[in-house]
Protein backbone atom coordinates (compact mmCIF):
# COMPACT_ATOMS: atom_id res chain seq x y z
CA UNK A 1 0.00 0.00 0.00
CA UNK A 2 1.03 3.25 -0.77
CA UNK A 3 1.35 6.48 1.70
CA UNK A 4 0.90 10.06 0.68
CA UNK A 5 4.56 11.30 1.38
CA UNK A 6 2.65 15.21 2.38
CA UNK A 7 0.01 13.38 4.73
CA UNK A 8 1.65 14.33 8.07
CA UNK A 9 1.53 10.52 9.00
CA UNK A 10 3.98 9.57 6.75
CA UNK A 11 6.67 11.11 8.96
CA UNK A 12 7.54 11.41 12.33
CA UNK A 13 6.61 14.15 14.41
CA UNK A 14 8.94 17.10 14.78
CA UNK A 15 10.18 17.48 18.44
CA UNK A 16 12.96 19.60 17.86
CA UNK A 17 15.17 21.37 15.39
CA UNK A 18 18.48 23.53 15.33
CA UNK A 19 18.24 27.03 15.38
CA UNK A 20 21.65 28.52 15.37
CA UNK A 21 21.27 32.15 16.39
CA UNK A 22 25.06 34.13 15.94
CA UNK A 23 25.49 38.04 15.86
CA UNK A 24 28.90 39.22 15.63
CA UNK A 25 30.14 42.88 17.11
CA UNK A 26 32.53 45.44 15.88
CA UNK A 27 33.27 46.95 19.01
CA UNK A 28 35.37 49.72 19.70
CA UNK A 29 37.09 50.10 23.25
CA UNK A 30 36.71 54.26 23.52
CA UNK A 31 38.69 57.00 24.22
CA UNK A 32 39.06 56.47 27.54
CA UNK A 33 40.32 52.42 27.34
CA UNK A 34 41.80 53.12 24.51
CA UNK A 35 44.27 55.52 26.63
CA UNK A 36 44.69 52.97 29.05
CA UNK A 37 45.61 49.90 26.75
CA UNK A 38 48.09 52.09 25.21
CA UNK A 39 49.70 52.59 28.48
CA UNK A 40 49.67 48.46 28.84
CA UNK A 41 51.82 48.29 25.76
CA UNK A 42 54.07 50.71 27.49
CA UNK A 43 54.58 48.35 30.53
CA UNK A 44 52.02 51.44 32.46
CA UNK A 45 48.71 51.12 34.20
CA UNK A 46 46.91 54.05 33.92
CA UNK A 47 43.75 54.73 35.86
CA UNK A 48 42.16 57.98 35.92
CA UNK A 49 41.09 60.44 38.26
CA UNK A 50 37.92 62.07 39.82
CA UNK A 51 38.33 66.10 39.73
CA UNK A 52 35.20 65.64 42.17
CA UNK A 53 36.01 62.95 44.74
CA UNK A 54 39.91 62.68 43.65
CA UNK A 55 39.16 59.19 43.59
CA UNK A 56 41.37 57.45 40.89
CA UNK A 57 40.00 54.07 38.67
CA UNK A 58 41.43 51.33 37.67
CA UNK A 59 40.66 50.07 34.58
CA UNK A 60 40.04 54.09 34.56
CA UNK A 61 36.54 54.82 33.76
CA UNK A 62 35.38 58.26 31.57
CA UNK A 63 32.63 58.87 34.03
CA UNK A 64 33.03 58.78 37.97
CA UNK A 65 30.72 56.74 38.92
CA UNK A 66 29.45 58.38 42.64
CA UNK A 67 30.12 61.81 40.87
CA UNK A 68 28.69 61.25 37.78
CA UNK A 69 31.41 63.63 36.18
CA UNK A 70 34.23 63.31 33.34
CA UNK A 71 37.25 61.72 35.07
CA UNK A 72 39.78 64.01 33.83
CA UNK A 73 43.86 63.42 34.92
CA UNK A 74 45.37 60.32 34.00
CA UNK A 75 47.52 58.96 36.64
CA UNK A 76 49.73 56.04 36.77
CA UNK A 77 49.89 53.62 39.48
CA UNK A 78 51.71 50.68 40.68
CA UNK A 79 53.75 48.67 40.31
CA UNK A 80 53.25 47.59 43.57
CA UNK A 81 50.20 47.40 45.51
CA UNK A 82 47.93 45.07 48.51
CA UNK A 83 45.96 41.91 47.99
CA UNK A 84 42.93 42.99 49.63
CA UNK A 85 40.93 39.87 49.54
CA UNK A 86 41.64 36.81 47.02
CA UNK A 87 39.57 33.76 46.67
CA UNK A 88 41.98 30.43 45.23
CA UNK A 89 40.66 28.15 42.83
CA UNK A 90 40.96 24.33 43.48
CA UNK A 91 38.46 23.09 41.29
CA UNK A 92 39.03 22.56 37.25
CA UNK A 93 36.17 23.36 34.90
CA UNK A 94 35.72 23.82 31.37
CA UNK A 95 37.11 26.27 29.32
CA UNK A 96 39.94 26.64 32.31
CA UNK A 97 43.26 28.43 31.27
CA UNK A 98 45.25 28.60 34.33
CA UNK A 99 46.00 25.16 36.44
CA UNK A 100 44.48 24.80 39.74
CA UNK A 101 45.21 26.00 42.33
CA UNK A 102 45.92 29.20 41.77
CA UNK A 103 44.76 32.33 43.11
CA UNK A 104 42.54 35.25 42.03
CA UNK A 105 42.62 38.47 44.09
CA UNK A 106 41.64 42.07 44.56
CA UNK A 107 45.26 43.92 43.93
CA UNK A 108 45.19 47.96 45.25
CA UNK A 109 47.72 49.03 43.40
CA UNK A 110 49.37 52.26 44.85
CA UNK A 111 48.02 55.46 44.05
CA UNK A 112 44.57 53.69 43.03
CA UNK A 113 41.44 53.80 44.76
CA UNK A 114 40.16 50.83 43.72
CA UNK A 115 41.58 47.03 43.40
CA UNK A 116 42.19 45.59 40.34
CA UNK A 117 40.61 42.03 39.48
CA UNK A 118 43.78 39.52 38.57
CA UNK A 119 45.70 36.88 39.90
CA UNK A 120 48.76 36.03 42.56
CA UNK A 121 51.48 34.28 40.74
CA UNK A 122 54.97 33.19 42.32
CA UNK A 123 53.96 32.08 45.58
CA UNK A 124 52.07 29.02 47.41
CA UNK A 125 48.39 29.61 47.33
CA UNK A 126 48.52 28.66 50.98
CA UNK A 127 50.55 31.76 51.70
CA UNK A 128 48.25 34.59 50.29
CA UNK A 129 46.92 36.72 52.58
CA UNK A 130 45.22 40.10 52.72
CA UNK A 131 46.94 42.29 53.80
CA UNK A 132 49.75 40.87 51.40
CA UNK A 133 51.99 43.23 49.36
CA UNK A 134 52.58 42.37 45.66
CA UNK A 135 54.14 43.47 42.58
CA UNK A 136 53.33 43.64 38.49
CA UNK A 137 54.85 40.69 36.37
CA UNK A 138 54.62 41.72 33.32
CA UNK A 139 54.31 39.00 30.04
CA UNK A 140 57.22 38.91 27.48
CA UNK A 141 55.24 40.07 24.86
CA UNK A 142 52.84 43.32 25.85
CA UNK A 143 49.78 43.24 24.24
CA UNK A 144 46.92 45.60 24.35
CA UNK A 145 45.52 43.62 26.99
CA UNK A 146 45.17 43.03 30.90
CA UNK A 147 46.97 39.67 30.16
CA UNK A 148 49.63 41.71 29.64
CA UNK A 149 50.18 41.44 33.53
CA UNK A 150 51.34 38.18 33.96
CA UNK A 151 50.10 38.22 37.56
CA UNK A 152 50.92 39.57 40.60
CA UNK A 153 53.84 38.36 42.82
CA UNK A 154 54.76 39.06 46.45
CA UNK A 155 57.43 41.38 47.83
CA UNK A 156 59.33 41.44 50.74
CA UNK A 157 57.38 44.08 52.41
CA UNK A 158 55.32 44.42 55.71
CA UNK A 159 51.87 43.65 55.17
CA UNK A 160 49.61 46.44 55.46
CA UNK A 161 46.91 46.56 58.48
CA UNK A 162 42.65 45.68 57.88
CA UNK A 163 41.83 48.64 59.41
CA UNK A 164 43.83 50.80 55.82
CA UNK A 165 42.23 48.13 54.11
CA UNK A 166 38.50 47.78 54.98
CA UNK A 167 36.93 50.42 52.88
CA UNK A 168 37.90 48.37 49.70
CA UNK A 169 37.09 44.55 50.88
CA UNK B 1 -4.36 61.33 37.13
CA UNK B 2 -1.46 63.31 38.23
CA UNK B 3 -0.43 65.84 35.47
CA UNK B 4 2.75 65.56 34.36
CA UNK B 5 5.34 67.78 32.37
CA UNK B 6 8.31 67.33 30.36
CA UNK B 7 10.66 69.53 32.47
CA UNK B 8 14.47 68.65 30.12
CA UNK B 9 15.14 67.12 27.25
CA UNK B 10 18.32 66.06 25.66
CA UNK B 11 20.29 64.20 23.32
CA UNK B 12 23.47 63.55 22.25
CA UNK B 13 24.10 64.23 18.57
CA UNK B 14 23.25 61.32 16.76
CA UNK B 15 26.34 60.03 14.76
CA UNK B 16 26.55 57.21 12.39
CA UNK B 17 29.60 55.89 14.47
CA UNK B 18 30.81 57.18 17.66
CA UNK B 19 33.73 55.57 18.70
CA UNK B 20 34.91 57.62 21.43
CA UNK B 21 32.43 57.25 24.16
CA UNK B 22 30.95 53.93 26.36
CA UNK B 23 27.67 53.32 27.66
CA UNK B 24 28.40 55.26 30.98
CA UNK B 25 30.04 58.31 29.45
CA UNK B 26 26.72 58.59 27.12
CA UNK B 27 24.69 58.21 29.97
CA UNK B 28 26.49 60.69 31.92
CA UNK B 29 26.64 63.58 29.14
CA UNK B 30 22.99 63.12 28.42
CA UNK B 31 21.61 62.73 32.05
CA UNK B 32 23.88 66.12 32.72
CA UNK B 33 22.15 67.94 29.90
CA UNK B 34 18.38 67.19 30.26
CA UNK B 35 18.90 68.11 34.06
CA UNK B 36 20.57 71.54 33.16
CA UNK B 37 17.95 72.12 30.75
CA UNK B 38 15.55 71.39 33.64
CA UNK B 39 17.29 73.80 35.99
CA UNK B 40 17.52 70.81 38.32
CA UNK B 41 19.87 68.65 39.79
CA UNK B 42 20.66 65.00 40.25
CA UNK B 43 20.18 64.86 43.92
CA UNK B 44 16.15 66.01 42.54
CA UNK B 45 15.39 62.95 41.15
CA UNK B 46 12.98 60.95 43.04
CA UNK B 47 12.93 57.96 40.72
CA UNK B 48 15.23 57.10 37.44
CA UNK B 49 14.30 54.51 34.41
CA UNK B 50 15.98 53.89 31.34
CA UNK B 51 15.85 51.70 27.85
CA UNK B 52 18.61 50.07 26.32
CA UNK B 53 19.15 46.55 24.72
CA UNK B 54 21.48 43.92 25.16
CA UNK B 55 21.62 42.66 21.93
CA UNK B 56 22.29 46.12 20.30
CA UNK B 57 25.21 46.79 23.26
CA UNK B 58 26.64 43.01 22.21
CA UNK B 59 26.93 42.50 26.16
CA UNK B 60 24.92 41.32 29.02
CA UNK B 61 23.79 43.62 31.98
CA UNK B 62 25.41 46.89 29.54
CA UNK B 63 22.28 49.30 31.11
CA UNK B 64 24.09 47.84 34.85
CA UNK B 65 27.53 49.95 32.76
CA UNK B 66 25.29 52.59 32.30
CA UNK B 67 24.50 53.62 35.85
CA UNK B 68 28.45 55.02 36.08
CA UNK B 69 26.90 57.70 34.30
CA UNK B 70 24.32 58.61 37.15
CA UNK B 71 26.00 59.25 40.58
CA UNK B 72 24.03 56.43 41.76
CA UNK B 73 25.83 56.39 45.25
CA UNK B 74 24.07 56.26 47.77
CA UNK B 75 21.90 53.83 46.20
CA UNK B 76 18.86 55.67 43.97
CA UNK B 77 15.61 54.61 43.08
CA UNK B 78 16.12 52.65 39.55
CA UNK B 79 14.77 50.56 36.89
CA UNK B 80 15.38 49.90 33.49
CA UNK B 81 12.71 48.19 30.41
CA UNK B 82 14.94 45.99 27.65
CA UNK B 83 12.85 48.27 25.07
CA UNK B 84 13.11 52.10 24.04
CA UNK B 85 13.22 54.70 26.20
CA UNK B 86 9.89 55.66 25.76
CA UNK B 87 8.68 52.57 27.61
CA UNK B 88 10.94 54.12 30.43
CA UNK B 89 9.11 57.36 29.96
CA UNK B 90 5.72 55.38 30.29
CA UNK B 91 7.25 53.10 33.21
CA UNK B 92 8.53 56.71 34.85
CA UNK B 93 5.09 58.27 34.45
CA UNK B 94 3.40 55.62 36.16
CA UNK B 95 5.95 55.70 38.78
CA UNK B 96 5.52 59.97 39.46
CA UNK B 97 1.39 58.73 39.50
CA UNK B 98 1.86 57.25 43.05
CA UNK B 99 2.32 60.50 44.22
CA UNK B 100 5.61 60.43 46.48
CA UNK B 101 7.95 61.20 44.03
CA UNK B 102 7.59 64.44 41.95
CA UNK B 103 10.58 64.06 39.91
CA UNK B 104 11.84 61.63 37.04
CA UNK B 105 14.61 60.97 35.11
CA UNK B 106 14.60 58.90 31.95
CA UNK B 107 17.45 58.23 29.32
CA UNK B 108 18.30 55.98 26.68
CA UNK B 109 21.07 54.71 24.56
CA UNK B 110 22.19 52.43 21.68
CA UNK B 111 24.74 51.63 18.99
CA UNK B 112 23.87 50.58 15.60
CA UNK B 113 27.43 50.76 14.58
CA UNK B 114 28.47 47.83 16.94
CA UNK B 115 26.62 45.43 14.30
CA UNK B 116 23.91 43.77 16.58
CA UNK B 117 20.74 45.53 15.18
CA UNK B 118 19.30 43.59 12.46
CA UNK B 119 20.45 40.46 13.33
CA UNK B 120 18.50 41.04 16.59
CA UNK B 121 15.36 42.37 15.36
CA UNK B 122 15.50 39.48 13.04
CA UNK B 123 16.02 36.77 16.31
CA UNK B 124 13.11 38.22 18.03
CA UNK B 125 11.03 36.90 15.26
CA UNK B 126 8.99 33.85 16.37
CA UNK B 127 11.50 31.10 16.26
CA UNK B 128 9.89 28.53 14.65
CA UNK B 129 8.50 29.65 11.62
CA UNK B 130 9.87 33.22 10.91
CA UNK B 131 13.29 33.77 12.34
CA UNK B 132 14.57 31.05 10.60
CA UNK B 133 14.19 32.39 7.37
CA UNK B 134 15.92 35.60 8.63
CA UNK B 135 14.00 38.25 6.90
CA UNK B 136 15.74 41.22 8.67
CA UNK B 137 13.72 44.28 9.25
CA UNK B 138 14.06 45.48 5.71
CA UNK B 139 12.10 42.65 3.79
CA UNK B 140 9.37 42.96 6.21
CA UNK B 141 9.11 46.60 6.14
CA UNK B 142 8.95 46.19 2.05
CA UNK B 143 6.30 43.16 2.40
CA UNK B 144 4.10 45.66 4.18
CA UNK B 145 5.31 48.52 1.49
CA UNK B 146 3.94 45.93 -1.03
CA UNK B 147 0.66 45.30 0.36
CA UNK B 148 -0.12 49.21 0.73
CA UNK B 149 0.40 49.70 -2.82
CA UNK B 150 -0.96 46.34 -3.75
CA UNK B 151 -4.31 47.68 -1.25
CA UNK B 152 -4.43 51.16 -3.54
CA UNK B 153 -3.81 52.79 0.27
CA UNK B 154 -0.26 54.17 -1.06
CA UNK B 155 1.51 55.17 -3.78
CA UNK B 156 5.59 54.93 -4.56
CA UNK B 157 5.06 58.86 -5.01
CA UNK B 158 3.99 58.90 -0.94
CA UNK B 159 6.91 57.08 -0.31
CA UNK B 160 9.08 59.05 -2.26
CA UNK B 161 7.64 62.38 -0.33
CA UNK B 162 7.91 60.75 3.10
CA UNK B 163 11.76 60.68 2.13
CA UNK B 164 12.11 64.05 0.76
CA UNK B 165 10.68 65.50 3.86
CA UNK B 166 12.77 63.74 6.22
CA UNK B 167 16.08 64.37 4.16
CA UNK B 168 15.00 68.21 3.97
CA UNK B 169 14.08 68.07 8.23
CA UNK B 170 17.52 66.30 8.32
CA UNK B 171 19.60 69.29 7.06
CA UNK B 172 17.88 71.60 9.24
CA UNK B 173 17.92 69.56 12.31
CA UNK B 174 21.88 69.76 12.71
CA UNK B 175 21.45 66.73 15.62
CA UNK B 176 21.57 63.60 12.88
CA UNK B 177 23.27 62.62 10.12
CA UNK B 178 23.97 64.73 6.88
CA UNK B 179 21.68 62.97 4.32
CA UNK B 180 24.58 63.48 1.73
CA UNK B 181 26.91 62.20 4.26
CA UNK B 182 26.00 58.21 4.74
CA UNK B 183 26.20 55.11 2.41
CA UNK B 184 22.86 53.78 2.08
CA UNK B 185 22.01 50.17 2.49
CA UNK B 186 20.71 47.29 0.11
CA UNK B 187 17.07 48.13 -1.48
CA UNK B 188 14.29 44.96 -1.30
CA UNK B 189 11.30 46.46 -4.14
CA UNK B 190 9.15 48.48 -3.82
CA UNK B 191 11.12 49.55 -0.98
CA UNK B 192 14.22 51.51 -2.14
CA UNK B 193 17.37 51.68 0.23
CA UNK B 194 16.87 55.59 0.89
CA UNK B 195 13.07 54.49 2.29
CA UNK B 196 14.77 52.82 5.05
CA UNK B 197 16.39 54.50 8.68
CA UNK B 198 19.90 56.21 8.61
CA UNK B 199 21.44 53.91 11.85
CA UNK B 200 23.12 55.95 14.49
CA UNK B 201 24.24 55.54 17.79
CA UNK B 202 23.07 58.26 20.44
CA UNK B 203 21.79 58.51 23.95
CA UNK B 204 18.78 60.66 24.78
CA UNK B 205 17.03 61.91 28.27
CA UNK B 206 13.63 63.42 29.31
CA UNK B 207 12.89 65.11 32.82
CA UNK B 208 9.70 64.49 34.06
CA UNK B 209 7.98 66.53 36.24
CA UNK B 210 4.48 66.83 38.69
CA UNK B 211 3.52 70.46 38.15
CA UNK B 212 6.08 72.61 37.03
CA UNK B 213 5.01 74.05 34.07
CA UNK B 214 6.18 73.11 30.43
CA UNK B 215 4.45 70.95 28.00
CA UNK B 216 2.00 68.57 29.88
CA UNK B 217 1.39 64.84 28.96
CA UNK B 218 -2.33 64.65 28.28
CA UNK B 219 -2.32 61.40 27.65
CA UNK B 220 -0.01 58.02 27.23
CA UNK B 221 -0.63 54.94 25.86
CA UNK B 222 0.89 51.49 24.29
CA UNK B 223 -1.50 48.89 22.05
CA UNK B 224 0.26 46.09 20.13
CA UNK B 225 -0.55 43.85 17.48
CA UNK B 226 0.28 40.15 16.90
CA UNK B 227 3.44 39.04 17.00
CA UNK B 228 2.91 37.42 13.40
CA UNK B 229 2.57 39.47 10.48
CA UNK B 230 1.36 37.27 9.39
CA UNK B 231 -1.55 37.57 11.31
CA UNK B 232 -3.22 40.90 10.41
CA UNK B 233 -3.46 43.14 7.72
CA UNK B 234 -0.39 44.69 7.07
CA UNK B 235 -1.72 47.88 5.62
CA UNK B 236 -3.31 48.06 8.88
CA UNK B 237 -2.15 49.28 12.16
CA UNK B 238 -4.97 48.71 14.61
CA UNK B 239 -2.67 49.31 18.08
CA UNK B 240 -1.25 52.53 16.46
CA UNK B 241 -5.17 54.12 16.33
CA UNK B 242 -6.28 52.14 19.84
CA UNK B 243 -2.98 53.46 21.27
CA UNK B 244 -4.04 57.33 19.85
CA UNK B 245 -7.76 56.63 21.27
CA UNK B 246 -6.50 55.66 24.42
CA UNK B 247 -4.22 58.62 25.22
CA UNK B 248 -6.76 60.95 24.18
CA UNK B 249 -5.14 62.40 21.40
CA UNK B 250 -7.30 65.08 19.45
CA UNK B 251 -6.36 64.45 15.94
CA UNK B 252 -8.22 67.47 14.37
CA UNK B 253 -5.98 69.87 16.75
CA UNK B 254 -2.69 68.15 16.38
CA UNK B 255 0.20 70.61 14.84
CA UNK B 256 2.73 68.24 15.02
CA UNK B 257 2.99 64.45 15.18
CA UNK B 258 6.64 62.64 15.55
CA UNK B 259 6.61 59.27 14.49
CA UNK B 260 9.11 56.69 15.23
CA UNK B 261 8.21 55.30 11.74
CA UNK B 262 11.75 53.93 10.56
CA UNK B 263 10.59 53.43 6.93
CA UNK B 264 9.21 55.90 4.24
CA UNK B 265 5.74 53.83 3.85
CA UNK B 266 5.53 53.43 7.64
CA UNK B 267 5.30 57.39 8.02
CA UNK B 268 2.64 57.34 5.27
CA UNK B 269 0.98 54.43 7.27
CA UNK B 270 0.64 55.97 10.81
CA UNK B 271 -0.68 58.82 8.99
CA UNK B 272 -3.11 57.50 7.21
CA UNK B 273 -4.48 55.25 9.77
CA UNK B 274 -4.91 58.17 12.34
CA UNK B 275 -6.46 60.54 9.74
CA UNK B 276 -4.18 63.25 9.94
CA UNK B 277 -4.84 66.46 8.12
CA UNK B 278 -2.84 69.31 6.59
CA UNK B 279 -2.73 70.84 9.71
CA UNK B 280 -0.66 68.10 11.46
CA UNK B 281 3.47 68.51 10.50
CA UNK B 282 4.83 65.42 10.58
CA UNK B 283 8.26 64.22 11.60
CA UNK B 284 9.74 67.90 11.50
CA UNK B 285 12.85 66.47 13.30
CA UNK B 286 13.35 64.14 10.01
CA UNK B 287 12.18 61.03 12.33
CA UNK B 288 13.35 58.07 12.37
CA UNK B 289 14.26 57.71 8.92
CA UNK B 290 17.01 60.85 9.63
CA UNK B 291 18.40 58.96 12.40
CA UNK B 292 17.28 55.53 14.02
CA UNK B 293 19.25 54.98 17.24
CA UNK B 294 18.22 52.28 18.73
CA UNK B 295 16.10 52.46 21.97
CA UNK B 296 16.38 56.02 21.83
CA UNK B 297 14.67 57.14 18.55
CA UNK B 298 11.15 56.51 20.50
CA UNK B 299 12.32 58.37 22.80
CA UNK B 300 13.45 61.33 21.00
CA UNK B 301 10.20 61.64 19.36
CA UNK B 302 8.51 62.24 22.64
CA UNK B 303 11.18 64.81 23.30
CA UNK B 304 10.86 66.42 19.88
CA UNK B 305 7.22 66.76 20.17
CA UNK B 306 7.86 68.58 23.72
CA UNK B 307 10.65 70.77 21.83
CA UNK B 308 7.90 71.82 19.40
CA UNK B 309 5.58 73.13 22.19
CA UNK B 310 8.23 74.49 24.16
CA UNK B 311 9.45 76.44 21.17
CA UNK B 312 5.95 77.99 20.18
CA UNK B 313 5.39 75.42 16.94
CA UNK B 314 2.47 73.53 18.20
CA UNK B 315 0.34 73.49 21.46
CA UNK B 316 -0.73 70.08 21.01
CA UNK B 317 1.79 67.11 19.42
CA UNK B 318 2.46 64.06 19.81
CA UNK B 319 5.53 61.90 20.52
CA UNK B 320 5.21 57.95 18.87
CA UNK B 321 7.24 55.06 19.75
CA UNK B 322 7.27 51.67 18.02
CA UNK B 323 8.71 48.17 18.40
CA UNK B 324 8.41 44.66 16.50
CA UNK B 325 8.24 44.10 13.49
CA UNK B 326 6.16 46.09 10.83
CA UNK B 327 4.67 48.42 13.62
CA UNK B 328 4.15 45.47 16.10
CA UNK B 329 4.18 47.79 19.02
CA UNK B 330 3.04 51.41 18.71
CA UNK B 331 3.34 53.94 22.36
CA UNK B 332 1.68 57.40 22.01
CA UNK B 333 2.49 60.02 24.39
CA UNK B 334 -0.03 62.98 24.09
CA UNK B 335 1.08 66.54 24.62
CA UNK B 336 0.28 69.48 25.44
CA UNK B 337 1.33 73.35 25.56
CA UNK B 338 0.16 74.53 29.28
Amino acid sequence: MSTDPSSPKARPAVTRFKSPVRIEYEVAAGTVTSRFLDGILEGRLEGRRCPSCEKVYIPPRGSCPTCAVPTSEPVDVGPRGTVTTFSVIRIPFEGQVLTPPYACAHVLLDGADVPLLHIVGECDVDEIRMGMRVETVWADELKPTLESVRYFRPVDEDDVPYDQLREHV
Amino acid sequence: MRPIHIAGFAQLDQVLRDTERDEAEMVQQVTAAALADAGLGRKDVGFTCSGSNDYVMGRAFSFTMAIDGLAAWPPIRESHVEMDGAWALYEAWVRLQHGDVDIALVYSFGKSSLGGVAESLTYSLDPYFLAPLEPGPDVLASLQARRMLDAGLATEADFARAVAQAKAAAVINGQVPDPLDHRVGTSHLPLRAEDGPVRTDGAACVVLRAGGGGPRISGIAHRIDPHQPGARDLATCPSAVLAAEAAGVDIARLDVAEFHAPYSSQVVLLSRVLGLSERTTVNPSGGALAADTPMVAGLVRIGEAAQAIRSGRARHALGHASSGPCLQHNLICALEAE
